[in-house]
């Protein structure tokens, strides 16, 4: 029988994924962003379970509003690459220095 | 012997799984993209299989529909070299393999040692209504407040995204000039004419026609 420690399980070695991920891909932005992604995946996935074992529906309301914010964030996020991009002609992280003192 | 919740559940589990480690190391950012739009499918078939019905369509009309394709769209409209990206990939593995390792360890054995197993339910038990009537319900009138905050966030969203990526040229938009408005002075701003009192002519009753 699947019960709730397997979902949160799963949740929790996704989001151990997507932090490895951000560490590996350092350099590029673009993997990075989706690693958020993939982070705020895994966190909606404990809030469903936890929402669906424990009888409650705020966990899926809270999981409605992150997803709302997870698409403004894509949105703002993609939008300042593309400015990036045009910019600085690349999207390597150590490239974005020009805000040093 | 597994039944079919066990085996749907393993077999989406480990396919999400698979296409998440290929988002964090496929070579190539067109496939991380399409990997992560495979994983997003598969959780939506877990949240189904939850009972989860509205988020998990959700799931796949916003995520799949919209920002997976904002995302291919960039990924492709971008000449980005892959290469000199994936400089510090290996070195950088041992030090995320630990921290991955620490962190899905930890929350594991978090997880292992305070739970209480209850079967899911797909309804609301009282009123014995569906998910998406029940999510309704509840969001419409003790979350309305939050949900008008939502969507202020997605119009933020909307015109911050327009309003980053306008060039700054006068032929697309309109902007300040910053020294023409600092200095200005009252004289600019008003000027008194001299002109004759209008007076209204006398029209003929003919000229209407």
């Amino acid at each position: 029988m699947i019960g709730m420690t397997h979902f949160l399980v799963l949740s929790a070695v996704l989001f151990a994924l997507s932090v490895m991920g951000i560490f590996l891909n350092r350099k590029n932005i673009i993997v990075v962003l989706m690693s958020i992604e993939l982070m705020l995946l895994a966190v909606n996935f404990n809030f469903v379970t936890f929402s669906t074992f424990l009888h409650n529906v705020a966990g899926q309301i809270f999981v409605f509003f992150t997803l709302t914010v997870a698409a403004a964030e894509a949105a703002i996020g993609l939008a300042i690459l593309i400015i990036l991009f045009r910019n600085l002609k690349s999207i390597n992280v150590q490239d974005m220095n020009k805000l040093k003192g | 012997m597994m039944d079919v919740i066990s085996i749907l559940f393993y077999f989406f589990a480990a396919v999400l799984l698979f296409s998440g480690l290929k988002v964090i190391t496929a070579k190539n950012p067109v496939h991380a993209a399409l990997y992560l739009v495979l994983a997003f499918v598969t959780s939506s078939c877990l949240w189904m299989m939850l009972g989860v019905e509205f988020l998990s369509l959700t799931l796949i009309l916003v995520y799949v529909g919209a920002v997976m394709v904002l995302f291919l769209f960039v990924v492709m409209m971008l000449d980005v070299d892959v290469e000199t990206l994936r400089k510090g990939f290996w070195k950088n593995l041992p030090l995320a393999l630990l921290l991955g390792l620490i962190v899905a360890v930890e929350m594991v054995l978090v997880l292992l040692n305070n739970t209480k197993i209850v079967t899911p339910i797909n309804a609301d038990p009282i009123t014995n209504l569906s998910n998406s009537n029940v999510l309704g319900w509840v969001l419409y009138t003790q979350y309305s407040y939050p949900v008008e905050l939502a969507s202020m966030i997605l119009l933020l969203g909307l015109v911050v995204a327009v309003a980053l990526t306008l060039r700054k040229s006068e032929k697309q938009a309109k902007y300040q000039n910053i020294n023409r408005q600092v200095s200005i002075d009252s004289k600019s701003r008003f000027t008194m004419v001299k002109m004759d009192a209008e007076v209204e002519a006398p029209t003929a009753e003919g000229e209407q026609k």
